[in-house]
């Protein structure tokens, strides 16, 4: 990407660190973002889930819910349970419209009185306005963009972690603290969007650069790209906003239901609850499913999918290559019937049907610290 | 005596009587990163100028290997579809992608040489 192209772009506070590491960088959600840095995204994804990479994640939007009961607030515009999560605690949930479709999906965490927000880049804007128009009672939110967020993640990253921020290996995994890291004051989290254990960080936007090179200069820790995060949550069967999930899609449909409790399920009041409601009753037309094509050639987005008699059943949202399965790996959506594991079905790869199986999610084992 | 000559596209084309060696340049496997699939014509298959032939994948895309002159395909390296990362290694070599028999060697005056190429690549970074 040359200079006239870069100069439009939002840049998060490590921008000039990326490119004296020699990043790749592209265009994502409005920013400047590393898509790959000299090692290149094979060596990236494998050396993440081997010892621990460094993302910025930077670009993604953080705020607080401050006020009387901002757990009760944000469950009317969410079917996931937030009144639920103890001190301290996180959850994965979904801003859903008046149609069950999903308008972005977002980590929650309590923080002693206040509710801790990560949501996507690309929505950011939607979200808080979206949050602001729909959150009833004395509730505020707080954005948060004078704070950088870093990811730690692979089997290494809580030794690693543990040096600068001695304890925090004692942090269950989806559960957040304040902490001090290598002497910055910071929110840390065990969370991630790898399969791997891991920590996302966030921290003073001034003091990001300053945290990132601590990071780096740990033996086990290579900066990572957005090439090899999507390949990385691919693997681990983890939805994209705005690919594998989006207005058109229910949290149902996405196999996501298990983001919405019993009491939810029973008593909840969101948008769109009639429809997913109804859709967990009866069950959803089509349900998002992992599919591993049987040769090498990958199933990019979009590639269509059909059954072994060339009826269209749906298409791929996500698709390419798994580096450590070494093989091809996709997620897209199938009719209800056709969902089961180990269907045989039809990719569509320029032209040529080729064969292709439903396969079980995640593709590669999640391997978070057990509680 | 070969003769060496290269497209926009990043294709290179090394011809020696009439058949034309392609593969990919340096400059494209850079650009394209770690190639994980790679997919040749059909041998015996004809393929007019500027059409694709090939497809080379890494980690995140696609991208199509357009033949610079017209031609037949007479081989094609197996090595490069068993393991494409031989493409990153040895992009202007060993892993040379397939051979055409070319039907219209006149094509070859529209293609550029290696000072050109390299010129060109210049005025893209």
């Amino acid at each position: 990407m040359d200079s006239t192209e870069l100069a439009g772009l939002a840049r998060t506070p490590l921008f000039d660190l990326h490119v004296e590491l020699g990043a790749k960088m592209v265009a994502f959600a409005g920013y400047a973002m590393a898509v790959q840095y000299r090692a290149g995204v094979l060596a990236e994804h494998l050396h993440t889930r081997a010892a621990a990479g460094l993302f910025d994640v930077s670009h993604m939007g953080q705020a607080e819910l401050r006020g009387l009961d901002p757990a009760a607030a944000l469950e009317a515009l969410v079917p996931g349970d937030v009144q639920s999560l103890g001190a301290g605690r996180m959850r994965y949930t979904l801003l859903t419209d008046e149609r069950g479709g999903i308008l972005d999906d977002l980590m929650v965490t309590r923080d002693a009185d206040r509710l801790f927000l990560v949501v996507n880049a690309s929505r950011k804007a939607e979200d808080f306005a979206h949050l602001r128009a729909g959150l009833r009672g004395n509730v505020e939110l707080v954005e948060l963009p004078d704070r950088a967020l870093l990811a730690l993640q692979g089997p290494r990253a809580a030794a690693v972690l543990s040096r600068l921020a001695p304890g925090i290996d004692g942090l269950a995994f989806l559960s957040g603290t304040r902490a001090m890291v290598a002497g910055i004051s910071c929110f840390v989290t065990r969370s991630g969007y790898t399969g791997e254990d891991g920590f996302e960080i966030s921290c003073p936007a001034d003091r990001a650069e300053t945290l990132a090179r601590r990071l780096l200069a740990e033996p086990e820790v290579a900066p990572i790209g957005l090439g090899a995060r999507d390949s990385l949550r691919l693997e681990a069967g983890l939805c994209l906003y705005g690919a594998d999930i989006d207005t058109t899609t229910t949290p149902i449909e996405a196999a996501l239901a298990w983001t919405i409790s019993k009491r939810r399920r029973e008593g909840g009041s969101y948008p769109g609850d009639s429809v997913i409601r109804r859709q967990l009753a009866e069950g959803p037309p089509r349900l998002r499913v992992g599919l591993r094509p049987r040769d090498r050639a990958p199933a990019r987005a979009h590639t269509q999918i059909a059954g072994i008699d060339g009826t269209a059943l749906g298409e791929v949202t996500s698709g390419g290559f798994g580096p450590s399965l070494d093989a091809p790996i996709a997620m897209g959506y199938v009719p209800a019937g056709h969902a089961r594991p180990g269907t045989e079905l039809r990719l569509i790869v320029r032209g040529t049907p080729r064969p292709g199986d439903v396969a079980p999610l995640p593709f590669v084992p999640h391997r978070y610290r057990k509680p | 005596m070969s003769a060496l000559y290269f497209t926009k596209d990043h294709e290179w084309i090394s011809v020696e009587g009439d058949v034309g060696t392609i593969g990919i340049t340096d400059y494209a496997q850079v650009h394209l990163g770690d190639l994980v699939f790679v997919e040749l014509p059909e041998v015996g298959r004809k393929i007019a100028s500027g059409k694709e032939a090939a497809v080379v994948e890494s980690v995140k895309a696609a991208s199509d290997v357009f033949v610079p002159v017209s031609g037949e395909v007479i081989e094609v390296n197996k090595a490069v579809v068993d393991k494409p990362a031989l493409v990153n290694e040895n992009p202007e070599g060993a892993a040379w992608l397939f051979k055409l028999r070319l039907a219209d060697p006149s094509e070859l005056k529209g293609l550029m040489d290696r000072k050109a190429y390299q010129a060109y690549c210049n005025t893209l970074e």
